[in-house]
């Protein structure tokens, strides 16, 4: 086995493979473990993704969402302990790779277009990267 | 408990513990040989010899190979030595292997190394100077490190300029030790070491690991605490 492939395997166990697919532009539902002494509970934290960066171990998601007219973004480690679940909301069309535009926009252009055919072109292929 | 051994640095990576990121360096320790038991009667001291990684034998003379030989093992490429105390001394014996599992339940580690060179360097980069200004006048002396002391006073050492005066030279590729490392993991099967933090050196080179000694009051404790678990 190879350095760079020995190094990848400490972190086989801690690599998530119930990822579902999402791509930037998608609204998504992440379900945030929050421990509070000896309680545990789970908040859902929900907005349009924004940013993925970096690969396997090290992969970060950006979600962006809008409380009370100000911006909120929350930026994980994709595969943490964390995060219990992400769920897909919606579907949207996005053109590039990172939509920090989102940030400078406001009221109605702050919405990004349905993926016109919706779910369907996600049908007949697996919804988990495995 | 004084123990030391030899590794491999492979590289950094990040681990989970406790839901949070840990940037670790990865070590491969030994499996280190015990090439020579020194003893009180016989050379003054208590103390183990280890060696580690294989060397190649044309470039071994016959008295190396042979001393390798007593312990039973090929003719290594690296020979450590670290002291013990009387009473443990009695756990080592010729050409016992020893690996990461050894460093169980040891919670703090230093780890020694040699650092990557980096040439000649300045002052700026060698010891942090400031330098000169961007403008205001300097002209082709902005990374210079000022004044080094003149003929006539005591920082010049009159006449001569002080030993040990902090100029440009040659920087990096010295022995530099990292102290009280957190040990956040260790594979006993591939004889892995995971560490908190940078360790000097280049991927693929030579370190030593030993037992911290000399820990702050808060890492004592809790090194006893997993000592003792």
């Amino acid at each position: 086995m190879s350095t760079q492939m020995l190094i990848e395997s400490l972190n086989d166990e801690a690599l998530k493979t119930d990822i579902p697919v999402m791509d930037i532009g998608d609204t998504i539902n992440v379900h945030v473990r929050i421990v509070e002494g000896q309680k545990e509970r789970v908040q859902v934290f929900q907005g349009v993704l924004i940013s993925r960066k970096g690969r396997g171990m090290q992969e970060m998601l950006t979600v962006r969402r809008i409380v009370d007219n100000q911006g909120v973004e929350r930026t994980w480690p994709i595969h943490s302990p964390m995060i219990s679940k992400f769920e897909v909301v919606r579907r949207a069309d996005a053109r590039r790779a990172k939509l920090y535009f989102l940030r400078d926009r406001i009221g109605k252009s702050r919405r990004l277009r349905d993926r016109r055919r919706g779910m369907e072109h996600v049908k007949g292929h697996p919804t988990v990267r495995k | 408990m004084s123990l030391m051994l030899m590794g491999t640095k492979l590289g950094m990576t990040r681990v989970f513990v406790d839901g949070k990121i840990v940037p670790v360096t990865v070590l491969q320790l030994g499996p280190c040989v015990v090439t020579q038991v020194k003893t009180q009667e016989t050379d003054g001291y208590n103390g183990v010899q280890l060696g580690f990684a294989d060397a190649k034998i044309r470039t071994q003379t016959i008295p190396e190979m042979a001393h390798d030989a007593k312990a039973g093992t090929s003719p290594k490429l690296y020979h450590r030595e670290f002291r013990v105390c009387e009473k443990t001394i009695g756990d080592y014996e010729l050409g016992q292997v020893i690996a990461a599992d050894a460093f169980e339940k040891i919670a703090f580690v230093d780890v020694t190394g040699t650092s990557k060179g980096k040439g000649f360097a300045g002052g700026m980069k060698r010891y942090g100077f400031k330098g000169q200004q961007a403008t205001h006048g300097v002209e082709r002396k902005h990374r210079s490190p000022g004044s080094i002391g003149g003929h006539g006073n005591n920082a010049g050492k009159a006449g001569r300029i002080k030993k040990g005066k902090h100029m440009a030279g040659h920087m990096g590729d010295h022995q530099v030790t990292v102290r009280s490392l957190p040990v956040v993991r260790i594979d006993a099967e591939q004889s892995l070491m995971l560490v908190k933090g940078p360790v000097p050196g280049c991927n693929t080179s030579l370190v030593q690991v030993r037992c911290s000694t000399r820990l702050y009051r808060s890492k004592a404790t809790l090194a006893k605490e997993i000592a003792e678990a």
